[in-house]
């Protein structure tokens, strides 16, 4: 080992790591605060400020009799279903990206979501109850995700390719979700009329319809703390794919933790507000373009923003053309793609 | 560390048959064989990343597949062939990387630690690279970031899979060297597998040659390490001249 002269130590890096993380955690907890503030406020009826604040006191009181605190409600329902669904989506995207050791993976990569497609527009088509819909579109992405694992086992324990790219894994999924898709189509073509607008909107993504549940908060808090907990495990495994197993990481094991945690988090995204596309693959590209790729600080952050991102998303959607709202998934394309972009120039100019 | 009739196949083909083999502090060994001889595989297997087919890997005289993985990572370290980097980490966060099996529960590295990563980068002569983004550094640099992040982990045994890979002349020259003083004055085993055989008898105190019908012979390096075992080893006549202080081997035309 080089020896290590006392002097030549950097003053405390480890505060300054530490330091840093907190001080852009801050700053996006403050613009998460902020943005569901904001959807709260903007709409086809504009609140103020002192109206938002008199609605709270009233919804407080557990009696909503105004105007104003009927549209807080409504809005404060959705804006939270958005943040959610953001911050599974934006941290979904981070794990799959670190499980495939691959920046282009997503959360609708693997098929997963296609799994959720395929049980909630069969629901939706042949036996048009509401209620189950979001149950079968969960219970979808489960079997797809149980059947991924069976089939490409060999990736997920963690001692197959020596470059660890999981490409079995990768290629299941994809081919897959192209199976999935072909059945979305054959159900949609056999679709009556009147089954076919409810099965055309779930398709899109919508926030809209949402009603304030508490699954995807707990399942999305549950996530985010067990993989903040293996965060330097992450990116043992991120940066050293099978090797990573003679730094100490148990990698099979680790490998098959992250492969359901993001399949639980895709099945609760998909089923609370169907395909939102770019926020997965986005967010976690532009935390990591702007703090590094260190996982100990994109997990929380991408978390943060990417829930942000959403509700801003959401406010925009139904704002823009008011009364008339635009399903959100358009928006975050339209935002998506163009910024997207952009960053791989700057990136290839580098 | 020692291996008990260890055999290793690929596929059907067995490539080492009952291997008895030990490495102690302070010997540096060299193997050698022809491609597809086994050598990787065998450092693959001794770093556990492969299943054992038959026979026994041990450390300390425990089976390796005994040993909890975080302690045996401060027994043991691996360098292997190439990597693929997918992600945009800094020199300096893959070195520091390596010190994860001594971080227990902390979350943040700690300035001990730090020092000690920049102190390797150092001693390989790229700490102008720290802070550089691994997948813009050349073929050499990378693989002397990757040999830092080796000595950043200070394990007793160092498996080392071409270690001079893409370095040029005055860098192999110095990384042999630093690998030889390891072994010397800090009682290191080092494991190489090399196809420079002028550079592995310059440093080796031991060499393990893989003939390619399982069949392998171990020993001090001036015993194995003769122009006709290795020209049986490597499959082409090879002869071996004095010149000073310094052994030549030579392929014959």
């Amino acid at each position: 080992m080089p020896t290590v002269s006392a002097t030549a130590v950097p003053i405390s890096a480890q505060a300054r790591a530490s330091g840093r993380a907190v001080s852009v955690l801050s700053i996006l907890a403050v613009l998460s605060v902020a943005s569901i503030v904001i959807a709260c406020l903007v709409g086809s009826i504009s609140l103020s400020s002192g109206e938002l604040f008199n609605a709270l006191l009233e919804i407080l009181h557990g009696k909503p009799s105004t105007l104003a605190a009927t549209l807080l409600e409504l809005r404060l329902g959705r804006a939270l279903s958005g943040f959610v669904v953001g911050a599974t989506l934006a941290l979904t995207g981070v794990l799959m990206q670190a499980l495939l050791r691959n920046p282009l993976a997503e959360p609708y990569v693997l098929g997963i979501s296609g799994g959720a497609s395929v049980g909630a527009l069969a629901t939706i088509l042949f036996l048009g109850a509401a209620w189950m819909v979001d149950l079968a579109a969960f219970a979808g992405a489960i079997a797809v995700a149980l059947l991924l694992f069976g089939l490409a086992y060999r990736d997920l324990r963690g001692s197959g390719s020596s470059e660890g790219n999981a490409p079995l894994l990768l290629l299941t999924g994809v081919i897959i979700a192209s199976g999935c898709g072909a059945l979305v189509s054959l159900m949609l073509s056999i679709a009556p009329d009147s089954r076919m607008r409810g099965m055309v909107f779930w398709m899109i993504g919508d926030l809209s319809t949402t009603q304030p549940r508490y699954l995807p908060w707990i399942i999305l808090v549950g996530v985010l703390a067990f993989s903040i907990s293996m965060a330097r495990a992450i990116n043992i495994a991120a940066m050293h794919a099978d090797n990573a197993s003679t730094l100490g990481i148990k990698v099979g094991s680790l490998r098959q933790a992250m492969f359901f945690c993001s399949a639980l988090l895709t099945a609760s995204a998909v089923s609370s507000a169907g395909s939102i596309g770019f926020v997965g693959l986005i967010m976690p590209h532009a935390c990591r373009f702007a703090w590094g790729p260190d996982h100990r600080l994109l997990i929380p952050a991408a978390s943060l923003a990417g829930g942000s991102f959403l509700v801003l998303a959401d406010t925009l959607a139904r704002s823009v053309l008011a009364p008339q709202q635009l399903p959100v998934g358009v928006i975050t394309a339209m935002i998506g793609v163009p910024v997207f972009l952009l960053q791989l120039h700057q990136l290839r100019r580098r | 560390m020692q291996t008990r009739k260890l055999n290793v196949y690929v596929g059907k083909r067995c490539l080492l048959k009952d291997l008895e083999w030990q490495v102690q502090a302070g010997e540096c060994w060299c193997v050698i064989g022809r491609n597809g001889a086994g050598k990787s595989t065998l450092l693959r297997t001794l770093a556990g990343l492969r299943p054992i087919d038959a026979g026994q890997v041990q450390m300390h005289g425990k089976d390796i597949a005994g040993w909890p993985l975080a302690e045996l990572a401060r027994e043991r370290s691996f360098l292997s062939q190439g990597r693929v980097d997918a992600f945009a980490y800094t020199a300096i966060e893959t070195v520091l990387s390596a010190r994860h099996p001594y971080h227990d529960s902390r979350y943040w590295e700690s300035g001990e630690d730090i020092a000690l990563a920049h102190a390797a980068l150092q001693e390989l002569d790229v700490a102008d690279l720290a802070d550089r983004d691994v997948r813009s550094l050349s073929g050499g640099e990378r693989q002397r970031v990757a040999i830092a992040a080796l000595l950043a982990q200070d394990a007793g045994v160092m498996l080392l899979d071409e270690p001079a890979n893409a370095l040029d002349l005055a860098h192999q020259i110095s990384v042999m060297q630093l690998f030889a003083r390891l072994c010397h004055e800090r009682q290191k085993a080092v494991v190489m597998v090399s196809h420079d055989l002028n550079m592995a008898y310059r440093i080796a105190t031991h060499a393990l040659l893989i003939m390619s019908d399982g069949q392998w012979q171990a020993g001090p390096a001036a015993e194995v390490m003769t122009a006709e075992r290795l020209s049986l080893c490597l499959g082409h006549p090879i002869e071996m001249f004095r010149h000073g202080t310094q052994t030549v081997f030579l392929p014959q035309n």
